[in-house]
Parts: structure tokens; C-alpha cells; sequence
């Protein structure tokens, strides 16, 4: 666990270390806050409820959390300190696991940076606050499975434009899965399960309904085993690496 | 300890690292010379961990590298090419970086902090960031971050690549401080430095070794091995100087260096080459401003070697 320990204070004196933390925070409370008031209605809807700012945050993460990610590896083998970090005494594990942790501590920071909104919205009436606590709770989860694929995107380029925009692209299908244009172009030949199955892959669907603060233990689960499939991947994709 | 055994590395077609067996013992300073691209840093990375052989295995204290990969790694310390760091990290947390992931803790810990700091010279540029320092600073920060366990081996990859002549004398003494109870393998570019440091080198190329011997053997090697040098305190006779050395029978043939002026002599027979030399210029009363015996020249038996190699 030390070895754990060790790259996540390392990763997050990193990013306080330069403005990243600082633009990324600002940035993501600002546009947070526009998306709730300027599409979602937050006063006309004339409902104590923070859903307006939830559903903005498929969108948001999209760009902001491959904007964090796609430095995680890339950058090591840019500059080469990946040798450096391969060759202490820590398993691949414990670097994946400490990048990931760090970035996903650093996204719950700036999730948490938004709880005046949540002040505003108890101040203006009487919100259910057990869902609001479940939809932070659902926005975490999902905000660990776009960090979880943009840090395993990054681990196998050393060019951060490319795993930006890859990671945008995957993040989006993963988005998207459950929607019809999407899923047209597979209707017709390819068996209904396999359909249901690829609808059943989407960020959206589960997000929602952990937003609506239903917390089905089945939604968990897949933002877990997410994170952990392409946590694995990432370790995976070092060991390649490193076989040249 | 280090052991090496038929160790190969492909890269696609290339092949870096070409069966290569050997074995460090701990008190042994090993120099790794050769051409760039001969395979030096490919066999420093599969030692330390960071590549895996496509066949053959290496062993640090009786560790396989790749089998007990992480209790390998505790007892190495390693200095990768380019002495790669953090840039945005101070020099400070990046020690303390590399403490953590060492696990050190404690009074153990502070007191291999300060003694490395100190060694190397790092008190003050501490809480500077690692891109504001100058390149020699930037290396110290690399080999403080190597040393900092006291590992019982050491895998410098051209540990004083970018340093000042001061440092570099700085840094070759503490390494030959560190020699007595360590294995320790450099690479350099630097010949002065195999006779500074090391007690052996390898000379590779292709990824093959074409040499492995004393530096002191290596010099031998070269054909200016007691040859004798002269330079005459008058300079219009050496034109007379050399008639008469290149009439001695023992002597194949003479060779002047026009920049230094230098007179060099070789012998037949090289045992009686600097005794020949002193009679006779004793015998006819020459001044002489230099005369020495040759050691050999470690840069004229690298090239030997190396371009052999090639063609």
C-alpha cells in the first residue's frame, strides 16, 4: 500500500505544483454553473432540486476529465521518467493504482468546490437531500470511469494531443452506447442481446438512474467493474510497453 | 553482485544486446565503453528492470530480475540515461518522492536525506524546481535519487554526462568512496574516466563485448604501450633527433605529432624502450624538455577495437 501512497502524493503534489489544478477547478465550477442556469432551467423549473446541474455532467466530463487524464502516462514516457518509475521498487499496480486514486481525489475536490449550489438550492426551498447525495455519489462513480479510460488511453501513446482525443471519442460511444444513432447501424444483423447488451454499456443510463437517487446496487457495479476493467487494461499496456 | 548470462535483447529486426555474459562482483567498478548505440544502455535497463531480456537472464545479489522484480529493485539504485525527473516537482519533494517509494522512514530516513543532500551538494537549490536547475545540478538530483537507499548496487548510466570538470572529479570520488562495499556498473563516454574509476571495463559494441580486462591491460593493448616520448629543448633539432632514434635497430619506426611537437618512438623490443632512448640521448648530450614512457592510449585501443567491430 506504501508504494500506492507514495505516487498518489507524488501525482497530486504534481498537480498543485503548476496552474493545471487551478485552471481545471476554476473551469469546471464555471462552466458547472453556466450549463445549470443557461440550459437547465435551475429557476424556471420552480423545483427545489439539483437535477438541472446534474445533467450536465455526462457533458462536462467528456472534455474536462480526458483534459486530466491524458497527461497520467503520456507524459512519463515523454520524458522519460517512466524508467525512473519502473524501476523503483513498486509494482505497475501500484503506479496505476496511485495515478487513478490521485486523479479521481482531485475530481471529487472540484465536485466538492460546487457544494454552494447546493447551499443555494436548500436556501431556496426544501430539496430531497438523500438524492442529491446519491447523484454526487453516481457523478464520482462516472467521473472514475472516464479517469479510468483516459489513463489507460495515455498509457499507450506518449503524445497527449492523441490520447486527449481518443479518450473524448471512447468516453462519447461509452456516452452514447444506449442512444438510437448509435445503436442503428447495429439493428437488423446483429442479434437483439448483443444490442441489449451494448445499450446496457452506456455511462447515461446508469448515471441517470443514480441521479434520480435511485442507488442500484447493479449501477455500482458497472462503474466498478469499469474502472477495473480498464485498470487492468492500463497495467496490461505498461507490461507491453515495457516488452517493446 | 551482478550476473549476466547469454542476455539478448531484440528490438524488431535490431538486435541491441547480443548474448552477453558476465559477472560484477561487489568492490568491482565496471565501465561499460563503447560507440552510441552499441547496446550499453539496453543492458543497464534489463539489469535494473526496466526491459526484459527476449532471452537469457540477469541477476542482481542472487535476485532474477524479472522473477523477483521488486526485491531486485530494492538493492539497485539507478540512474537512468538523461538522469530523468519530475521537472515541476521541487528537488526536495523529489527526494522525498523517491524516499516514500523506498520506503524509508524515520530517523533512517532524514539521515540518508541529509547525507545525500550533502554528497552531492544539493543544499542550495532545495526548493527550487527541478526545470530551473542547471543540467550539472539536474544530474546530481538524478544520482542523489540513486544513492539515497544505499543500495548494494549501483547502475549509473553516464553519471557525469553534463557536469564541469569539478563536478565531475566530484562525483568520480564519490563513486570510488562507494566502491568498496558495492557493485557498481557506469557507462561513459569519457576514457579519462575508466582510469579514474574503474578497475574494469567492458568494451561493447553491436551489442557484443569485444573486450573485458583491467583498464591497465586495455592500455597495453595499444601499440603506444612503452612506446617513448621526447620533445627536444631546441626544437630545430628534431629533425637530428629523429635520424638518429630511427637508425637504432630496436626501433620499428618514429612518429611525430605536429601540434605538440612530441617525438614518439616504437620499440621491437618494448622492455628496453625507455633504457635505449636515455643512453643514447646521454650518450650525445641532447636537452630534452619531455621524455616519458607510454602507458598506452585507451582511446587508440577503443577505436582499434570498435572499428574492427564495424567493418
Amino acid at each position: 500500500m506504501n508504494g500506492v501512497t507514495a505516487v498518489m502524493r507524488r501525482e497530486l503534489q504534481g498537480y498543485f505544483a503548476t496552474p493545471l489544478a487551478y485552471v481545471f477547478i476554476v473551469i469546471f465550477l464555471v462552466l458547472a454553473g453556466w450549463f445549470t442556469f443557461n440550459f437547465g432551467n435551475f429557476y424556471n423549473g420552480s423545483q427545489a432540486s439539483l437535477a438541472p446541474f446534474f445533467n450536465y455532467h455526462p457533458w462536462l466530463y467528456l472534455f474536462l476529465v480526458p483534459a486530466l487524464s491524458m497527461r497520467l502516462w503520456a507524459e512519463e514516457h515523454k520524458t522519460g521518467t517512466i524508467e525512473l518509475l519502473m524501476t523503483l521498487p513498486l509494482d505497475v499496480w501500484q503506479s496505476v493504482a496511485g495515478k487513478f486514486i490521485a486523479a479521481w481525489a482531485f475530481t471529487a475536490l472540484a465536485l466538492a468546490l460546487t457544494f454552494p449550489i447546493w447551499i443555494t438550492v436548500n436556501y431556496l426551498g426544501e430539496p430531497d437531500n438523500g438524492v442529491i447525495v446519491a447523484a454526487y455519489l453516481g457523478s464520482l462513480m462516472m467521473a472514475g470511469g472516464f479517469l479510468a479510460i483516459g489513463a489507460f488511453v495515455s498509457a499507450t501513446t506518449n503524445n497527449q494531443v492523441i490520447a486527449f482525443i481518443v479518450t473524448v471519442v471512447i468516453c462519447f460511444v461509452m456516452l452514447m452506447a444506449g442512444f438510437q444513432p448509435l445503436l442503428s447501424p447495429l439493428v437488423g444483423w446483429v442479434p437483439l442481446p448483443i444490442i441489449d447488451a451494448v445499450a446496457s454499456l452506456s455511462f447515461l443510463t446508469h448515471f441517470s438512474s443514480i441521479s434520480k437517487g435511485v442507488i442500484d446496487v447493479r449501477d455500482i457495479i458497472y462503474f466498478a467493474l469499469l474502472i477495473g476493467t480498464f485498470l487492468y487494461a492500463n497495467v496490461l499496456v505498461l507490461h507491453m510497453k515495457k516488452a517493446g | 553482485m551482478i550476473e549476466c548470462h547469454k542476455l539478448t535483447k531484440q528490438f524488431g529486426p535490431l538486435l541491441a544486446v547480443d548474448n552477453l555474459s558476465f559477472q560484477v562482483s561487489p568492490g568491482e567498478v565496471l565501465c561499460f565503453l563503447g560507440p552510441n548505440g552499441a547496446g550499453k544502455t539496453t543492458t543497464m535497463r534489463i539489469i535494473a528492470g526496466f526491459l526484459p531480456p527476449t532471452s537469457g537472464r540477469a541477476s542482481v545479489c542472487g535476485l532474477d530480475v524479472e522473477t523477483h522484480a521488486t526485491a531486485a529493485k530494492r538493492r539497485i539504485g539507478y540512474l537512468p540515461e538523461g538522469a530523468p525527473s519530475y521537472p515541476e516537482m521541487t528537488a526536495r519533494s523529489f527526494l522525498e518522492f523517491i524516499a516514500d517509494a523506498r520506503e524509508l522512514a524515520g530517523a533512517k530516513r532524514r539521515a540518508r536525506l541529509d547525507e545525500v543532500y550533502g554528497l552531492l551538494h544539493l543544499e542550495p537549490v532545495l526548493e527550487q524546481t527541478i526545470d530551473t536547475l542547471s543540467k550539472g545540478y539536474r544530474r546530481r538530483v538524478g544520482l542523489a535519487q540513486a544513492i539515497l537507499h544505499d543500495p548494494e548496487v549501483l547502475i549509473l548510466d553516464e553519471p557525469t554526462d553534463g557536469l564541469d570538470p569539478n563536478q565531475k572529479h566530484e562525483v568520480r570520488q564519490l563513486i570510488n568512496r562507494m566502491s568498496e562495499s558495492k557493485t557498481i556498473i557506469i557507462s561513459t563516454h569519457l576514457l579519462e574516466e575508466v582510469d579514474a574509476v574503474c578497475n574494469r571495463a567492458i568494451i561493447i559494441a553491436g551489442g557484443r563485448i569485444l573486450a573485458d580486462d583491467t583498464p591497465g591491460n586495455l592500455e597495453a593493448r595499444s601499440r603506444f604501450h612503452n612506446a617513448v616520448s621526447l620533445k627536444p629543448a631546441d626544437r630545430s633539432q628534431l629533425p637530428a633527433l629523429r635520424g638518429e632514434i630511427e637508425a637504432l635497430p630496436e626501433v620499428v619506426e618514429t612518429e611525430l605529432d605536429s601540434k605538440s611537437e612530441r617525438l614518439t618512438a616504437f620499440f621491437s623490443d618494448r622492455r628496453l624502450s625507455l633504457k635505449t632512448i636515455n643512453e643514447l640521448a646521454d650518450s650525445r648530450g641532447w636537452e630534452l624538455s619531455e621524455l616519458h614512457l607510454e602507458s598506452g592510449r585507451l582511446d587508440e585501443v577503443f577505436r582499434t577495437i570498435t572499428g574492427g567491430a564495424r567493418a
